[in-house]
């Protein structure tokens, strides 16, 4: 039986194994892997080496880590990985925000290969010059895309770059003897999260603006916001309701007049590439994530990178070292005369960095504007068939294109039947398809969030469709499958008994155990 | 009709101008450029980007990526002693196997049901992490080492409510240069001396700094230095009586063979993951554990993801789900416990298939090779004119600083010549340590053969100008 193409859906079932927990599959004895040995003539020499420890820092009682043969290891984890959805498995446009494409095959070769895998980050730089001419060049391709003037990989994800621009505003006011003064910064409420999370780490007091009906965040409320006291911007543009504000520059002329410095998150710039930049909307520092637009994996949530750019003024404060080409050859420059420090160590997520690279490399300057291109075309014909769903809302900026992504509503659908958008993030599984629950802040009611970026074929985004339209259907004639779902995924709706309750949660499996055995909680399986 | 400005890209199903055109029509829209009505004219990028020409062939990009990679050389093809932070162990396949796979390689966020496997993964790691390090608590990894002790520093202030921190002043320059910058808002971070003889921490002059404003000692075992020190239980009990926290920084992979920081009275043990069965990358490999005991006022200042066990929908199944998720950032923005995201998750799902590997056994085993191949390299230099320990007293695991002092060479120097020889040297601390004058911290773990270290001490011997004939036993070894 194949897939039936006239209604495009899919009889789908997830793996499910059961597997237990590792733990459960030890037996006494069995080795995953050997060690190698100290030769004789070691042993000869120093003994057994550990008779040197002081006796009460010798480990007494060994780990009580599980023992399993080595293909026993192998499928316990292969197992797992089947009972997990990645983007190369299902149509990933459910993750709105997170800009999940393709990441090159080829791209996972290179990062392999152990010219880069065996790589120490302290080698001698005339033995890494491959590696640094990739970091020095995709510097400048980053340059081109932003029109900044100067870029830094060490952040690993966008949080971090976020902090480090958070902490070059500090040391850029700190330089102009306004640091005490300028303790404010200014974020939206449809920016991440972490645009106000991370600059409150430095003590920054944030102030959220929130938007009109349009959408778009408030230009009367900036005003009111913006003082001496006021750091920098953070902000993002279009944010996640794919609405572009076409005002930007003229917050960041209104932040600028007031002494702030501009910052422009851009995790996801997957729209707009070649299109609009950071420069020309008046923006001083912005930063990429190199695993969302720049198609490097997202490995179940890192390691990433946040390619951080900043204008020439700035580029005193980057963190150290930065990579330069002297004319002959590249070299790791730790002389940053004002230099925040460091926001991770050595260098970054290098791999990260190498995949974005291969992949502007396949692509070029007109093959980017396409990747926008196709990534607002799939967004706004997704837009214009899910409008056709019942039950469906489309909040803010009605009757106008969208650019990479939409937040839709399925209020209607909840207020006529009772179905809510995590009853569906649960039955989109039951299709080999995922609908994501988090869509922080929760303004829009009953929210899902679809980004279909330019990887998807058209016959894809037709089988999403389908499936969002078969549960709308489902929710108006037969609510109970939505509501009981998911049937036909891994596992079953998890239930919150015990995640928030001190006697009763359980980070690791031994405190688990321990809290059966005392009867705080019961045993599951 | 769209226009054609790009041919078909195998990366971009519908760069088809056909479909591209009947997607249009669905829409409405006459073209793409149509869709983008809402960026003014002002703020639209008026000249192309200066990119290369892209080299649209996948054989064409391997060609061009391939010859760059082959101008570096890699610690496979030259004989490294470096560590300092990043560590070239053996990484055995399994743990490639699995973290190339798709469904892990190219997951990002799904539910708890559909991604049951990342969830189970990741909390095995913080379980597997818990027995090493004798802890009920471990977070899902954040970025690197140099996070988990700036963040478990942020905790121990918080938890405290003070705002003094004393760290070993034996800290790796960049780590301090990474917490300093974390914690430049509102932390005072102080250094404590070491005793030049052993590298342990000189406690009186602990004693001396601890005051009621302290809320934290940060100090490693083994030490950036490689210096093993036996004083924890002292050093917690100090700063215990003061009302602060002992936060240990340790190495995992020592673990298997010394006694975990929560044995010595540490209330939070850190560390990087990398050692377990994760390539160097160039540094791209990091993850950071953060470990406590099971409690609350604990587990409330954590900012990572705490994946918990749980009960589904259907009994007897296991599901997973986040512990105490309103701390997160996720949930409270500005009021949260500093910020969570993307972090190191892939990282976190291999340490944890390599110590599935290992079990207590491997990770026994791989402890006393570690030290007995890293003493034997300390006699082999030592037997080098010129060269002697630098910490004459101290025990040490993984890494030894050797003194160049008395050769009247500088180790950069030194280096260049080794690396002539296809070593890579020790890394180089006379700019981070100048106090030492001309040092070298050598990085010796399981993968080195007693044929490389006797190798690495023939050189040195050649290169510093003592060429005395070479032992019998290694005649006809040379590198």
């Amino acid at each position: 039986m194949g897939m039936n193409m006239k209604t495009k859906l899919r009889r789908f079932h997830q793996a499910t194994w059961d597997e237990p927990i590792i733990f459960e599959l030890s037996r006494k004895g069995e080795r995953g892997v050997l060690v190698p040995q100290a030769e004789k003539g070691i042993e000869d020499v120093v003994g057994d080496g550990l008779s040197k420890l002081p006796r009460k820092l010798r480990r007494k009682t060994p780990p009580q880590l599980p023992e399993l043969s080595q293909m026993q290891v192998l499928k316990h984890y292969l197992r797992l990985s089947q009972e997990n959805l990645g983007a190369d498995l299902n149509v990933d446009i459910g993750q709105g925000t997170c800009t999940m494409k393709y990441s090159p095959k080829v791209n996972e070769q290179f990062v392999r290969s152990p010219k880069v895998s065996a790589l120490h980050p302290l080698q001698d730089p005339s033995t890494v010059q491959g590696i640094l001419e990739i970091l020095y060049k995709t510097d400048l391709f980053l340059r081109e895309i932003s029109g900044m003037d100067r870029f830094t990989f060490q952040p690993a994800s966008g949080s971090q770059a976020i902090l480090a621009m958070a902490s070059i505003a500090k040391a850029y006011h700190a330089s102009r003897g306004e640091s005490d003064q300028r303790d404010e910064i200014i974020t939206t409420l449809f920016s991440h999260p972490s645009d106000a999370a991370a600059p409150a780490v430095l003590g920054y007091k944030v102030i959220t603006i929130y938007h009109d009906e349009s959408g778009l965040p408030d230009l009367e409320a900036l005003k009111k916001a913006v003082s001496k006291r006021t750091a920098a911007l953070f902000a993002t543009n279009p944010e996640d309701t794919g609405i572009f504000n076409p005002r930007i520059d003229e917050f960041t002329k209104i932040v600028h007049q007031h002494g702030g410095l501009c910052t422009y998150d851009q995790a996801n710039a997957n729209g707009i590439l070649g299109l609009t930049r950071a420069r020309e909307a008046g923006f001083d520092m912005c930063f990429f994530n190199l695993h969302k637009t720049f198609s490097s994996p997202h490995g179940c949530g890192g390691p990433g990178c946040g390619a951080m750019g900043v204008t020439e003024g700035l580029s005193e404060f980057l963190p150290v070292p930065v990579v330069r080409f002297d004319g002959k050859k590249y070299i790791l420059d730790y002389d940053v005369p004002l230099t925040i420090g460091k926001v991770r160590s050595f260098y970054g997520v290098v791999p990260a960095v190498l995949r974005a690279y291969a992949w502007m490399m396949s692509l070029g300057s007109e093959g980017l504007k396409e990747v926008a291109r196709v990534a607002v075309l799939n967004n706004n014909y997704l837009l214009k068939k899910v409008k056709e769903i019942r039950g469906v809302g489309v909040p803010y900026a009605e009757g106008q294109h969208r650019i990479e992504q939409v937040r839709y509503s399925w209020e209607t659908m909840t207020q006529e039947t009772g179905v809510t958008t995590d009853d569906v993030t649960c039955r989109m599984a039951d299709f080999g398809m995922h609908m994501w629950s988090s869509h922080h802040p929760f303004i829009v009611p009953q929210p899902f969030t679809l980004e279909p970026t330019e990887s998807y074929a058209k016959a894809e985004l037709d089988e999403y469709l389908a499936v969002l339209k078969e549960i709308s259907d489902e929710a108006y004639l037969a609510p109970e499958m939505v509501k009981t779902a998911p049937h036909n995924s891994v596992t079953h709706r998890p239930r919150s008994m015990n995640l928030d309750h001190p006697d009763r949660w359980a980070i690791t499996w031994r405190a688990y155990v321990k809290k059966c055995e005392k009867g705080l909680r019961k045993r599951i399986v | 009709m769209a226009k054609k400005k790009f041919g078909v890209h195998p990366y971009i199903p519908n760069s088809v101008p056909e479909v591209q055109t009947e997607m249009l029509r669905e829409i409405g829209a006459g073209s793409v450029e149509e869709l983008y009505a809402s960026i003014p004219e002002r703020l639209r990028l008026q000249k192309n980007m200066d990119l290369p020409e892209p080299l649209l062939s996948e054989s064409e990009l391997k060609k061009h990526v391939e010859a760059l990679l082959s101008r570096n050389t890699s610690c496979r093809e030259y004989l490294s002693f470096l560590g300092g932070g990043c560590w070239q162990h053996d990484v055995p396949a399994v743990c490639d196997e699995i973290n190339q796979r798709s469904e892990f390689l190219t997951a990002y966020a799904g539910e708890p049901f559909e991604d049951h496997g990342r969830f189970q993964a990741l909390f095995e790691y913080e379980s597997l992490m818990g027995e090493l390090l004798d802890m009920d608590v471990v977070n899902v990894p954040t970025y690197d080492g140099t996070q988990a002790a700036s963040t478990s520093i942020r905790m121990a202030a918080r938890i405290t409510g003070r705002d003094h921190i004393l760290v070993s002043d034996t800290l790796a320059p960049d780590k301090l240069l990474v917490i300093r910058n974390y914690c430049r808002s509102d932390l005072t971070i102080e250094g404590v001396r070491h005793c030049p003889v052993t590298g342990r921490l000189d406690l009186k002059d602990l004693r001396g700094k601890i005051s009621k404003r302290t809320a934290a000692v940060y100090f490693e075992n083994p030490s950036y230095l490689g210096c093993v020190d036996d004083q924890g239980e002292k050093i917690s009990d100090l700063i215990h009586r003061a009302g602060g926290i002992s936060i240990v920084g340790v190495d995992p992979i020592s673990l298997g063979v010394i006694a975990p920081p929560s044995h010595y009275g540490a209330d939070i043990a850190c560390g990087d993951i990398q050692p377990l069965g994760i390539h160097m990358h160039f540094g791209g490999g990091h993850g950071g554990f953060i470990a406590t005991r099971d409690e609350e006022r604990f587990v409330r200042e954590y900012p990572s993801r705490l994946f918990g066990i749980e009960e589904t929908a259907l009994q007897g199944e296991y599901g997973f789900g986040d512990v105490l998720y309103e701390r997160t950032s996720f949930a409270d923005r500005d009021k949260s416990k500093e910020f969570v995201g993307t972090a190191a998750a892939l990282w976190g799902i291999t340490a944890g298939v390599y110590l599935s590997l290992m079990g207590p056994k491997g990770m026994q085993e791989i402890g006393k090779t570690i030290m007995q191949k890293s003493q034997y390299a300390a006699k082999r230099l030592c037997e080098v004119r010129g060269l002697s320990l630098a910490f004459p007293d101290a025990v040490f695991f993984k890494e030894l600083v050797i003194d160049f002092n008395k050769t009247g060479k500088s180790v950069k120097s030194i280096n260049a010549a080794l690396l002539r020889e296809k070593i890579f040297g020790g890394m180089d601390l006379s700019e981070q340590f100048p106090e030492m004058g001309q040092a070298a911290l050598f990085c010796v773990t399981e993968i080195h053969t007693k044929e490389e270290i006797d190798r690495l001490a023939e050189s040195l011997k050649r290169i510093l100008g003592t060429g005395r004939k070479v032992r019998a036993v290694n005649k006809g070894k040379r590198g």
